[in-house]
């Protein structure tokens, strides 16, 4: 038999894939092959690293070498350097921006040290299409634990004592929501996984989705076996393709090994999981509007109550729990109540997984507990701000969230503490902003984005996101009346208050947040029209400097609308009216004679 | 593969494939296994530190040690060829020259299992970057 001296790992997940990782597989495998090695050294390829600032990752095993930015070429380096001599490929391992320290391993990596990863156990170190990698690794034990040790009111006191709270975003804790799906009594029951990942900037779910597939199913059947349902939905959106396919395949190999069907594991309980696919639909997030899309209906949210425990799916009782949500249900029930809970603050127990994106060096997928301050995810794991520029904001909660600032960097992070800063957990996305980020435009921009998505069922989201919209545009454009930014906060508040679902209820949000915290940039628009970040472009004009301009007619010639004029060696203008500010002259003066007003 | 029918079936078939991520588990805290570093470079595999490697990597799962076995690049005692560095957990790095089978054999035995130091160890003549601070 042969046996393996050596593992390659590399990662598979979304972003790894689009830049060309399963080409980095095929061609270390051949050349292990041209070289003999194909039965000493194995290569995976394995779910989310989280570090997909540096993507494609490669990681070597027992050594643990962590290569970042692989390129299909670089197979034969590592094959020949590292997996023959022995030698560490070093042109491929991370240089940490600050110290520029070179780091061999991924435990001395400022990005892996604060994290602790519970949701993202497996992610990055199993084989997401192979059971058994999973199998090995605990899985399913905590299903036939459940199945043979613990009656369903056992389960549900388990996890109600772990303290855990829906992952989805607004914080509801997941063992009473199993508990009100139990008490309601019908033939049929379901367990629907919610895999609408909508937010910008956030994507959690897909992650898990496509590096730890079997987590989500035990969890789904152990969910069943609470509640009494012998049937699983997840409904997942139809652009996560990767996700789709690594389900499938999950599906079908837990079919194989009796994990899921008929009599698991020899006892009476069976449970199925069919798949529901989404059009991509920010709305459907919502539970009741899910439900309806999956029964075929429009994507709309009714009017809560009847909750879902109720009268859910076909008019069921049905449970709907988020991905996240989920995959930390098996290691829950393994390791006990009491462990959980010991993680985390006093509200809010466990793990939290975040997607950094925007400004930020180590643009990635992270999981810290609960009670982090953003200092040390921004500044620590995260590598601080791009272009050693100055941080000046963090989007947390997505579109229905709000910004927290410098004042906000030390509070312990939980869902209550978030709140009280005026934002929210949400789904985890973490957008982050620099000194250059006009906050007016990143108020207008999530308020596009809910605007465009809003289903248009009741007028306060439909047509009053709409009013809102317009008169942020007209803010950034320089157009605003005095009384403006008034109208702004009043019609926030009557928007939030009288919305039907969660979409339109915190959609004015953004707006809210970004009052409160950036009001000297709302005035210097209003008032002054001017844009302090020189983002919006109406509020801002490139002019030539008479003095520093010598007629070398660079400007002109790059000019893609012809707005400059000049003879050779004398001093250039631009009009105005024709400018459509693209910045291409001041790119390319040499002299300094261009600048913003 | 057949059905897992029971929750004891189920642990059966998680011992058996537990061993196949052995390696990366492992990876995860090197310090708490013994470690065996075996010398490769062009001088190390012309006097036979392949054979030695696959040696380590098989006899340490046979007698149930568990161990990581890497290879390195070349060490610098030429005239000892095949080396090897064992670090046993908590311990400093024992570098073994001249390691055939059997001395791999004694290694395992005396060393690895008991502690005992044999024959044929060179001492460390050198400062390492890390410990000159």
């Amino acid at each position: 038999m042969s046996k393996y001296s050596m593992h390659i790992l590399v990662c598979g997940g979304t972003g790894c894939h689009s830049a060309e990782s399963d080409t980095i597989v095929c061609n270390l495998r051949d050349e292990l092959e041209s070289r003999g090695l194909v039965d000493k050294v194995q290569v995976i390829l394995t779910g989310c690293f989280g570090f997909c600032e540096k993507g494609p990752i490669v990681k070597i095993m027992p050594d643990n070498t962590f290569y970042v930015q692989v390129k299909p070429e670089d197979a034969a380096d590592i094959v020949q350097e590292h997996i023959v001599k022995g030698r560490k490929v070093a042109r491929l391992l991370y240089q940490d921006p600050k110290s520029k320290e070179i780091i061999g391993d991924s435990k001395h990596m400022g990005f892996f040290k604060k994290q602790l990863r519970i949701v993202l156990r497996n992610c990055g170190f199993i084989n997401p299409e192979n059971i058994d990698e999973y199998i090995a690794k605990d899985g399913y034990m905590a299903l036939g634990k459940v199945l043979t040790e613990m009656t369903p009111d056992e389960v549900i006191k388990e996890i109600k004592d772990s303290g855990q709270r829906g992952r989805g975003g607004a914080g509801f804790p997941t063992g009473l929501k199993w508990e009100l799906a139990r008490k309601n009594k019908s033939d049929q029951k379901f367990v629907v996984c919610n895999a609408d990942e909508g937010d910008p900037g956030a994507f959690m779910d897909r992650s898990v989705l496509e590096g730890d597939p079997h987590s989500v199913l035990e969890a789904m059947a152990i969910c069943g076996y609470s509640i009494g349902a012998s049937k699983g939905l997840i409904y997942v959106r139809a652009e996560y393709p990767m996700a789709i396919h690594r389900l499938k395949i999950a599906i079908a190999q837990a079919h194989e090994y009796g994990l899921l069907g008929k009599n698991i594991m020899g006892t009476d309980f069976s449970f199925d999981i069919t798949l529901r696919f989404g059009a991509g639909a920010f709305v459907c997030g919502e539970e009741t509007a899910l439900i309806h899309s999956m029964e075929g209906l429009r994507g709309e949210p009714t009017i809560k109550p009847p909750f879902p425990a109720e009268s859910g799916f076909l008019g069921k009782p049905t449970n709907v729990n988020n991905v996240e949500t989920l995959a930390a249900i098996p290691i829950i029930i393994l390791k006990g109540a009491k462990w959980y809970s010991s993680i985390g603050t006093e509200k809010s127990k466990g793990t939290k997984v975040f997607a950094l994106a925007g400004k930020i060096n180590n643009v990635g997928l992270i999981e810290v507990p609960m009670g982090i301050t953003l200092r040390e995810i921004i500044f620590e794991i995260g590598g601080g701000i791009r272009n050693g520029k100055k941080f000046k904001a963090v989007q947390t909660g997505g579109p229905s969230g709000g910004c927290l600032t410098e004042k906000h960097l030390d509070i312990p992070i939980d869902f209550d503490n978030l709140i009280a800063a005026g934002s929210m957990m949400g789904s985890g996305g973490m957008i982050v902003m620099d000194e250059d980020n006009c906050m007016v435009s990143v108020a207008k921009y999530f308020l596009g984005f809910t605007v465009e998505e809003s289903c248009g069922k009741c007028a306060p989201c439909r047509v009053g996101n709409k009013r809102l919209h317009e008169l942020l545009n007209q803010i950034t454009e320089g157009k605003a009346k005095p009384g403006d930014i008034e109208r702004l906060r009043n019609m926030s508040l009557v928007i939030k208050d009288t919305s039907l679902c969660g979409l339109g209820q915190t959609s004015p949000n953004p707006v809210l947040s970004t009052l409160d915290n950036f009001m000297d940039e709302y005035v210097a628009h209003v008032e002054n029209k001017k844009c302090p970040s020189s983002e919006c472009k109406s509020l801002m004009s490139y002019i030539i400097n008479k003095e520093n301009c010598i007629g070398c007619t660079a400007c002109a010639r790059a000019c893609p609308v012809n707005a400059i004029s000049g003879e050779r060696k004398e001093v250039h203008y631009i009009d105005q009216s024709i400018c459509i500010k693209c910045g291409t002259c001041k790119e390319k003066c040499k002299f300094d004679a261009i600048y913003i007003e | 593969m057949s059905k897992i029918t029971s929750l004891a079936d189920l642990k059966k078939r998680r011992e058996e494939l537990q061993k196949g991520l052995d390696i990366r588990n492992k990876a995860n805290e090197p310090e708490s296994f013994v470690q065996v570093k075996v010398a490769m470079a062009t001088c190390g595999i012309a006097s036979g530190a392949k054979p030695v490697m696959e040696f380590f990597l098989e006899q340490l799962e046979r007698r149930n040690i568990p161990a990581i076995v890497t290879q390195t690049g070349c060490m610098g005692y030429c005239f000892a060829e095949p080396t090897i560095e064992v670090t046993l957990p908590g311990q400093e790095p024992v570098v073994f020259g001249y390691v055939d089978l059997k001395r791999a054999d004694q290694v395992i035995e005396k060393y690895i299992k008991t502690g005992e130091l044999i024959d044929g160890i060179i001492p460390v003549n050198y400062e390492t970057i890390d410990s000159k601070k």
